[in-house]
């Protein structure tokens, strides 16, 4: 439980930070809460040469109301997304999930941009984005560009973040009094998901799955059902269609396409009942 | 007495060090020029090592050296307990690897992170072969054999009696059962310090060769074992326990590391440490549990016992490990329960497999036994159509206080089994949770209630029962206890205080405790197999009596009576009976002392034996609701009623409770340690490991029923490992019986949610099924208890 050794930096400013990036190339990681990285630095599955410490840019930890919707801060710590005011009162089902993400102590560390960047198809953060359409904010060297939540999360940890970039903002559209859900099946409080689902319905309706592919995914079978006017259980059926979960000492494939349909159904339930 | 403070709850005096940081665990210790040691570790589960080459590592930045198997010249050893003389393990790997994380080569270097990462850097050849890692494959026909020269991967079994009462029964119930390997998990992992020398300049320990800190159970079980091996006097060795975040049962004894630590500062002559890492932890300290059970049992036509046999295969790990013993020790041990068995036949067998060597988890064999006994219980019932408590209180063994001796030989002293079962009942509710779960199913409910009972009984300080204790009076009135258990946990500080505060009067927060170290206490048996109030307490209280003894002499001769009518007062001090005017409070009666003629002292050293080991009892209920729809299990309620004999401190004996049960219950439903087929670790570290938190538990509803034992003079039983053996089978049995009435008969441990809901779709699609496969012929051939070669190995009497 001793990380390779490493260069460590702490950028004072976000220009620096890109700087430092530029600089520090492939080897460079970025570092804010660390609870995604620190783990897998110490059991020597990543060497990074180089941590840059972004933690301490308090300007990227806010949430603002952006009208029709919500910016978040990408070093906002899930604690401080959870007990927002405007958060709960326009994008509830985030403020929630937030809540749920491992313990209290990743909670008051961990930041809501660590955990979209770092694209766990087992965590939660990144599959409620996804239903929730939100977008991200990157800044590079060549400036800053916008990308969809459905278009950002590529493969097994792998997201469309370069690796010039920096994500500064989560920009989730309102969905005030929308219906939602977030169904989260573990082991132990503490775990992640064994599958889970976020659900919104209103005048969008998102249903996306944490845990079923190599990276958090839209059960897009469920959402064309109920486009079509399925009945929530006709349509939660269809959640694990085209999908390929992967298997674990905590379940088989066939028992997470299971747990998918029971508990789509559930979450769609629980969203037509709000 | 009236007054007395025994009884009664007391704080711990531990915790305030505890809590505010001023624990001396080894990672605290600083010792100028500490090394650090960081071990190569084998990935392979079974391999020839062709070929080491540590050139590369030898270069890099603090690398003091990297020794091989042949630098340090330590011959193959057993670390606690000899299960099979052939299977000595080397403490670095010589010309084969046995499991993953056998050490091959250690390196020490300036730092922890220099030195791992040099460990990375040295190059191993390993030249695979076959694993054998689980038990039916390990002795299976052509099987990869661990130790060749043995020609089997069974290394120790016995069999027998031939009659198991199972022929002429009316009804027999069978069913094959795992009795899953778990991990230990203590807070703090392996640890050890080694210190070329006496521990400091001017120090009067300045004699020793080596100072040995180690976070273990067993200090002077420790100082043997690593003397003998290393080649050591035991006087040479100096051994201290400091601080230890728990052992459970695995830290008896000295492992390959600890060996390898010491003779590495020997050969190189500086102190060097070594602090596991919970991956390395995961996959060094020894497992526990580990046997698979075929289980038959017989009744009559009333549904009375006629008799059992088992067939039992322990797994071993590799090198034998101790662990593979406890199969043929205390799980023979108590084979009978608390039931009338006429007849028991037992055959069992120890294995080695390519796995993490086996050693001891709270309980250690007992727990396997309770588990066995109390599934069949329900399986039974379930199959002969009777109310699982109705069955048990048919086959009870009715309410005795005086030796009953069981078919298994084993000499209990007293019980009362009904009794505890029915406090447990009452405070559970049973019948309303009965009517209850008849309610849900009625309903056809999505959460179905399921209730679990265990009936158990278990052996504490089974191991000889032998303690050092001595008590000392200062100057100051003050007094010191010095004891050979070694308490990490269990609060012997504020027991053993509290029976000598009571015996002479002197109040908690005057008498210290020393412990732990070979240099001031001269003999002792450690902490372990639930033994230390029964047998340490006792020591106590024999060398306090004999200071009580000495100090009414003293005031007698002072007070011109005789010391028949002196005692202690309520004030402490000590006088005539009945005339509280006169007296010596213990300042004034240790001046006394010093100043007699024959240079009288306040102090006694004893060698205590109690009576003969004793056999703790209880009854568990445990409510659980199952998802039927995902299989989830959501534990709801726990309630234990755990009888230790007389309590000395109700506080430390709930909290016993506590954590036996949260370790018993994980047992259940969450924690298995896995290999892949080729024998690497699946559960290395405590996100895949199913180690449970506070956040899973429900809250415990714990009680006592009190039937103080004869066999020793504070009437205790242990407590330490009674949660953890009654909570696995009713915990275990809850989770089924909350799915029986839709044809589950029986899932594995642990109960996890897709297992659950397996069972559920199997037995809808086919309807129920007790899982039963033809044992091994091996338990045929097994000799006889009592014939050549059928001897019990050492390791099956042992405090663990």
């Amino acid at each position: 439980m001793i990380p390779a050794g490493f260069d460590y930096r702490r950028a004072a400013t976000l220009d620096e930070a890109l700087s430092l990036l530029a600089d520090g190339g492939d080897e460079a990681k970025l570092i804010a809460g660390g609870h995604s990285l620190l783990p897998l630095m110490k059991l020597r599955l990543a060497a990074p040469s180089m941590l840059i410490d972004i933690g301490r840019l308090g300007d990227l930890s806010f949430v603002r109301d952006g009208g029709d919707h919500v910016v978040v801060g990408a070093l906002t710590r899930h604690r401080d997304v959870e007990i927002d005011q405007t958060l709960r009162d326009h994008v509830p089902l985030l403020a929630h999930v937030a809540g749920q993400v491992g313990d209290p102590q990743v909670r008051h560390r961990g930041t809501i941009g660590g955990s979209i960047a770092h694209g766990d198809p087992a965590s939660d953060l990144p599959a409620a984005c996804l239903a929730l359409g939100a977008s991200f904010k990157a800044v590079g060297p060549s400036g800053e560009r916008t990308i969809d939540a459905s278009d950002f999360f590529l493969g097994f940890l792998e997201t469309a973040l370069g690796p010039d970039e920096v994500l500064t903002e989560i920009i989730v559209p309102k969905a005030t009094g929308a219906g939602w859900s977030f169904q989260k099946f573990n082991r132990r409080a503490q775990d992640w998901a064994i599958v889970g689902v976020a659900a919104v319905r209103g005048e969008r309706t998102g249903i996306s799955l944490i845990n079923m592919g190599p990276t958090p995914v839209r059960a897009s079978a469920t959402e064309d059902a109920l486009a079509g006017g399925a009945s929530a259980a006709e349509a939660a059926a269809r959640a694990a269609e085209g999908l390929e979960p992967p298997s674990d000492l905590n379940a088989t494939p066939e028992y997470r396409v299971h747990l998918a349909q029971v508990l789509v159904r559930r979450a769609l339930e629980e969203a037509s009942a709000a | 007495m009236p007054g007395s403070i025994l009884g009664t709850e007391v704080r711990r005096v531990e915790d305030p060090d505890l809590l505010t940081g001023r624990g001396t665990y080894i990672a605290n210790l600083t010792v100028p020029g500490l090394h650090s040691a960081a071990f190569v570790r084998s990935p392979v589960a079974h391999a020839w090592v062709r070929g080491i080459d540590k050139a590369e590592a030898l270069t890099m930045p603090g690398v003091v050296d990297v020794l091989t198997a042949e630098d340090l010249g330590v011959a193959p050893f057993h670390g606690f307990m000899v299960l099979n003389e052939a299977c000595a393990r080397p403490p670095l790997a010589t010309d084969k690897v046995r499991f993953v994380g056998e050490p091959v080569a250690v390196v020490i270097a300036a730092s922890d992170a220099e030195a791992l990462d040099a460990a990375g850097a040295v190059v191993v050849d390993y030249d695979p072969l076959p694993a054998a890692v689980d038990l039916l494959g390990a002795v299976a026909d052509g099987a990869p054999l661990q130790f060749e020269q043995i020609g089997t991967n069974v290394v120790a079994g016995m069999g027998g009696p031939a009659d198991d009462g199972l022929t002429g029964a009316a009804h027999v119930v069978r069913a094959q059962l795992e009795n899953q390997r778990i991990a230990v998990v203590p807070m703090e992992g392996n640890a050890i310090a080694a210190v070329p020398g006496g521990c400091g300049a001017g120090s009067v320990y300045d004699d020793y060769r080596m100072t040995v800190y180690v976070s273990t159970q067993m200090p002077h079980g420790f100082a043997r074992t690593a003397s003998a091996i290393l080649g050591y006097e035991p006087e040479d060795l100096r051994v201290v326990a400091p601080h230890v975040g728990g052992g459970f049962g695995a830290k008896a004894g000295a492992t390959a590391e600890h060996v390898c630590v010491i003779a590495a500062a020997r050969h190189l002559g500086r102190p060097v440490r070594w602090v596991d890492t919970r991956s390395e932890n995961m996959v060094s300290m020894p497992h526990g549990r580990g046997q698979l059970q075929w289980i038959e049992m017989g009744f009559d036509p009333d549904l009375r016992l006629t008799g059992m046999r088992c067939r039992i295969l322990g797994d071993a790990g590799a090198y034998a490990g101790f662990g593979g013993a406890l199969a043929i020790g205390p799980t023979r041990t108590m084979a009978q329960g608390v039931y009338a068995f006429p007849k028991i036949r037992y055959d069992v067998a120890a294995v080695v497999t390519n796995t993490t060597p086996m050693g001891a988890f709270r309980g250690a064999g007992r727990p396997e036994a309770a588990e066995f006994l109390e599934r069949m219980m329900d399986i039974a019932a379930v199959e002969l159509h009777v109310d699982p408590v109705e069955l048990r209180r048919r086959n009870l063994l009715a309410p005795f206080d005086g030796t009953y001796t069981t078919v298994m030989g084993t000499p209990y002293d007293n019980g009362d089994y009904q009794r505890a079962l029915d406090q447990a009942l009452a405070a559970a509710g049973y019948e309303a949770l009965r009517a209850e779960q008849a309610e849900r199913r009625q309903r056809g409910d999505r959460w179905q209630l399921g209730v679990g009972v265990a009936v158990y009984v278990e052996i504490t300080a089974g191991g000889g029962g032998e303690e050092f204790g001595a008590v000392e009076i200062h100057a100051d009135g003050s007094a010191t206890i010095r004891v050979g258990t070694s308490a990490h946990g269990q609060g012997h500080a504020t027991t053993f205080a509290m029976i000598v505060s009571d015996r002479l009067g002197i109040p908690l927060e005057e008498i210290r405790l020393v412990q732990s170290d070979t240099a001031v206490v001269p003999r002792g048996g450690g902490t372990g197999g639930s033994r230390s109030l029964q047998v340490g307490g006792s020591a106590v209280l024999a060398a306090t009596e004999r200071v009580l003894d000495q100090a009414r002499q003293l005031a007698a001769t002072e007070l011109e009576a005789s010391a028949e009518d002196i005692v202690v007062h309520d004030d402490g001090r000590l006088g005539v009976a009945g005339v509280p005017s006169r007296t010596l409070s213990w300042v004034e009666l240790a001046r006394a002392a010093e100043a007699a003629a024959d240079g009288g002292v306040l102090a006694a050293e004893v060698d205590f034996k109690v009576d003969g080991a004793t056999f703790p009892f209880g009854a568990h209920v445990a409510v659980v609701e199952v998802d039927t729809e995902t299989g989830q299990v959501r534990p709801l309620r726990h309630i234990a009623v755990d009888d230790c004999g007389r309590i000395v401190n109700p506080l430390l004996v709930t909290g016993q409770q506590h954590g036996g049960i949260a370790q018993g219950m994980a047992q259940a439903l969450w924690e298995e340690v896995v290999f892949d087929p080729d024998g690497n670790p699946l559960t290395a570290n405590l996100a895949d490991y199913g180690m449970p938190s506070a956040a899973e538990m429900p809250s415990f509803e714990t009680s006592n029923t009190e039937t103080p034992t004869y066999r020793n003079p504070l009437g205790a039983k242990g407590i330490g490992e009674s949660g953890t053996i009654g909570s696995t089978p009713s915990v275990h049995n809850a989770v089924i019986d909350a799915v029986a009435h839709l044809g589950v008969r029986h899932i594995p441990m642990p109960c996890t949610s897709e297992r659950v809901w397996r069972a559920v779709q199997e037995a809808r699609a086919r309807g129920p099924v007790v899982p039963w496969s033809e044992p091994p012929a091996l338990f045929d051939s097994l000799r006889r208890a009592g014939e050549a070669g059928g001897r019990r190995p050492e390791a099956a009497d042992v405090d663990i």
